[in-house]
């Protein structure tokens, strides 16, 4: 394997390491739920994509060929990180919250934690 | 009954290159397999999603993703540089509510998913009607100008995706 090679690896697998051990130190550092939250949602993104991108490169270069699991892995980290973040701040603000300590929302129904939706038999 | 049989074509067409992809081998057998996924899943779960969303301008998505991609790269490192050089004390959160243009269930989860991964926002609720987003900001010293730059940023291009 060609030296240019070996280093872009090297560098993917770096960065990714780097940003992996910050999202985890953020886990600790920061005080509340919600911002732990911003931790692994972000950090880890960029953690994860390096080490894809290096086994990326690395295949390619071994075996000449595409391989298309990495980017497979990156749809599903996508589709699940979000939803995952958006279940733990719920059950957050369910816990821990009172409605009037958040901004009010700009429509005339208020955040769906608290209030039935339109047409349920409770609303208005 | 063509609808019946096929509720989501893109979704179907989609299972058939997520089998093939994940097996990673392209075969008659995998090709056949995944067309078998690909007629089942949509028709079991039709039942949970009766609207086939409508996508105008299939184009402006990938320069969305793209976009989205960009954010994300400089999403790490600013969130990186407040976790390691911001003292505790210094960290300034916002809960963040921003009124919403778009009406499709699916736009507004694309919308979610991305400002939940992009620059120091998560979100966490949607009003009761939908009308509205509640976010959570990591540091910022100007909430407005977070919410306008989503509004104008993310929705904007979202808004021209799905009518």
């Amino acid at each position: 394997m060609p030296f240019v090679v070996e280093l872009l690896i090297a560098i993917a697998l770096v960065i990714s390491g780097i940003f992996g051990l910050v999202g985890s130190f953020g886990l600790i550092k920061l005080k509340d739920t919600v911002q732990r939250l911003h931790a692994p949602t972000k950090a880890t993104t960029l953690g994860v994509g390096g080490v894809l991108v290096a086994s990326m490169i690395y295949f390619f270069a071994k075996t000449g060929n595409v391989s298309i699991h990495e980017l497979m892995i990156t749809v599903f980290l996508f589709l699940t990180a979000p939803i995952t973040a958006n279940f733990i701040a719920k059950a957050y603000l369910a816990k821990n919250t009172k409605p009037d300590e958040l901004p009010g929302a700009s429509g005339d129904f208020g955040w769906s934690i608290y209030d039935d939706p339109p047409g349920s038999d409770k609303a208005g | 009954m063509l609808r019946r049989l096929i509720p989501h074509p893109l979704v179907s067409l989609m299972l058939v290159f997520v089998w093939l992809a994940l097996v990673n081998k392209f075969t008659l057998g995998n090709l056949i397999l995944g067309s078998i996924m690909g007629l089942v899943v949509p028709m079991l779960t039709a039942a949970y999603w009766p609207d086939r969303p409508t996508i105008r301008r299939p184009f402006k998505i990938a320069e969305y993703v793209l976009i989205v991609i960009w954010d994300i790269i400089v999403a790490n490192v600013q969130v990186a540089w407040i976790i390691l050089f911001k003292r505790e004390a210094d960290i300034r959160s916002h809960w963040i509510p921003i009124p919403l243009e778009l009406t499709s269930a699916e736009a507004i989860t694309v919308l979610a998913g991305t400002i939940t991964m992009t620059p120091g926002t998560v979100s966490a609720t949607l009003s009761a009607d939908g009308s509205c987003i509640l976010v959570h900001c990591l540091h910022t010293d100007d909430p407005d100008g977070i919410r306008d730059e989503i509004k104008s940023r993310y929705e904007r291009r979202l808004k021209e995706i799905f009518p």
